[in-house]
């Protein structure tokens, strides 16, 4: 055998039992929705048949996919550029010798380590009508008591808020990192120059912290398709459908309504949607980012 | 997904853009005033947990401090065995992520085979395709195997990381070529190159590593509620839940003191170490 074949078969050895696990965990499961897409929910006394397109017509013509993909991209534009913006903030002010900023540093970072779910309870405390924290703050500026959670006009933006607070610190962490690792010469230099403070950071430490943002960015649009623990605890879905998120709304069809066939389609949809962010990431951002 | 690594920073020198005076108290107190908005929701589980029910809402300094908040939910939902199954859950899963992912991340690094960078890039797709994503159809497949209601079930989808064995790859890329030759001139087999002088090299990335992957799996929730329903393989996150949505009648106190209990571990860790903690979630993004 030669030299090559036998670093081959070494190299897939190692590899094969992750790989098996990618597979079997990731690989298929993804093709699988994509065939089952095409295919009718198998029902007691009728296996699955194979129904063309049918699937997703029905999805087309479904009013809740809608919502869900609305309040989806809502949702991502609510969390996104406020805790990327947030992150930033934070870093930046931790970064300088400001009183406290070890405990400062820890409020920030703590909600990041609590479990979604805890933290979707506390909020939920938070949130009650009449009862809650929130509601005794407004009640002291003799605002009108509102129903957070329970009404659609704020329902969104209250679970929108809640994902904010807890990823903002968890960011922070990556520009604290970056904005460590900016050599103190660029600062001197610049104040050489004479440049404010704002252009140092506009011009200077703000393009350098460019990969970062991309890293950051990247993570946000991901969570804001993953993140659904704390609409199971606050709201599941409603008020009518008001904070139905698409990962939820794949939860409820497939494990609520055991319509697989059609949980299958809706996953599809989602992984199209991550496709394209990492299509947008590799192909168009990547060029756009200036590395040191 | 990466941010290259910058250049270490040199010798600390003055900074000429530190804020100072009247600037630097103005920076402090916009950073403190978020910082206490940041920590009010916790704060106010804590005041609920550790006061009597009918000071839950009411702010008196003078309230009794009680532990019974904490007896009660202690006794009214089995979380001694809801511990025990986070803590098998959360240690099987790294042992096996740690043990794939030092063998594949070895393969890409340093071995040259056909085949190796499509294998690279399958990896890489579960970075964009999670696990979370794919909930119907794994589900499916553990159904056939009859493993559902487990905690092997709730495991098994993340055994395989693309995110470990990324980071590890990168950090085993770092090491010396010339201590990997002399460990083969030494007459080491490649298994023995990688115990003995890759696995130990790399000994930040696996304590990064495994801090940030004990804490995703301590606190994930939709996974594992969907694939269990007994309390013998419930982890603790969906044993608050359904802890919390029974018939507790609200009893706002009980549910907060049961929250802060379930997250207690993670947060004394993180309080006593929190400059490993966050360090090692920068080395995991920039890596």
């Amino acid at each position: 055998m030669t030299n090559r074949a036998t670093a081959t078969i070494h190299g897939w050895l190692l590899l094969l039992p992750a790989m098996a696990c990618l597979a079997l965990f990731t690989h298929w499961p993804a093709l699988a929705s994509f065939i089952e897409s095409f295919y009718s929910t198998p029902k007691a006394r009728r296996p699955a048949r194979f129904i063309g397109l049918d699937n997703y017509e029905q999805m087309l013509a479904d009013p809740i996919f809608w919502k869900a993909l609305s309040n989806n991209l809502w949702f991502a534009l609510g969390t996104i550029p406020t805790s990327i913006a947030l992150a930033l903030l934070m870093a930046v002010w931790v970064n300088d010798r400001i009183a406290g900023r070890t405990l400062v540093r820890m409020a920030y970072f703590t909600p990041t380590i609590l479990p979604m779910i805890a933290v979707a309870n506390i909020w939920l405390f938070f949130y009650t009508p009449q009862y809650g924290l929130l509601e005794q703050i407004t009640g002291l500026f003799g605002a009108r008591s509102t129903n957070w959670l329970g009404s659609q006009d704020t329902a969104l933006y209250a679970i929108t808020i809640v994902a904010i607070w807890k990823e903002a610190g968890f960011f922070m962490i990556f520009y604290l990192a970056a904005l460590q690792a900016i050599p103190p010469s660029l600062g001197e230099a610049a104040a050489i120059e004479g440049a404010s403070r704002w252009t140092f950071f506009r011009r200077i430490q703000f393009p350098l912290l460019m990969p970062t943002t991309l890293f950051v960015l990247i993570n946000a649009v991901i969570n804001a398709f993953r993140m659904v623990d704390h609409i199971v605890v606050m709201t599941r879905g409603g008020p009518d459908n008001a904070t139905t998120l698409l990962l939820y709304y794949i939860y409820q069809v497939g494990f609520g309504f055991w319509d697989t066939a059609y949980a299958a389609t809706l996953t599809c949809v989602l992984l199209v949607l991550l496709a394209l962010v990492a299509f947008v990431q590799y192909g168009w951002l990547e060029r756009r980012t200036h590395y040191q | 997904m990466s941010a290259p690594t910058p250049p270490a920073p040199t010798a600390t020198r003055a900074d000429p853009y530190a804020p100072k005076g009247l600037a630097l108290t103005l920076e402090s107190t916009g950073a403190i005033l978020l910082a206490l908005l940041w920590v009010l929701p916790l704060a106010y589980a804590v005041w609920a947990a550790v006061h009597p029910a009918e000071y839950t809402t009411r702010f008196v300094l003078t309230a009794p401090l009680t532990l019974d908040n904490f007896t009660r939910a202690w006794a009214a939902a089995p979380f001694a065995r809801y511990f025990l199954n986070t803590f098998i859950l959360v240690t099987m899963i790294l042992v096996f992520q740690i043990v794939l992912g030092t063998l594949a991340a070895y393969a890409l690094a340093r071995q040259d085979f056909w085949g190796r960078d499509i294998a690279f890039v399958l990896i890489l797709a579960q970075l964009m395709i999670m696990p979370d994503a794919l909930i119907v159809e794994n589900y499916r497949t553990l159904a056939k195997v009859n493993l559902i209601d487990t905690i092997p079930a709730i495991a098994l989808p993340y055994i395989a990381s693309a995110f470990g064995i990324f980071l590890l790859r990168q950090t085993f890329k770092t090491v010396p070529k010339e201590l990997d030759d002399a460990a083969r001139v030494e007459g080491a087999s490649p298994l023995q190159v990688l115990m003995r002088v890759y696995v130990p090299l790399a000994k930040p990335t696996y304590i990064a590593y495994g801090l940030v992957s004990v804490s995703y799996h301590w606190n994930n929730f939709l996974w594992p509620l969907l694939v269990t329903n007994s309390v013998e393989s419930r982890p603790l996150t969906v044993g608050l839940q359904v802890f919390s949505s029974a018939d507790q009648g609200i009893d706002w106190a009980v549910i907060c003191a049961a929250t802060l209990m379930t997250s207690a571990p993670l947060l004394v860790g993180f309080l006593l170490f929190q400059r490993q903690f966050v360090q090692s979630f920068m080395r995991a993004g920039i890596k």
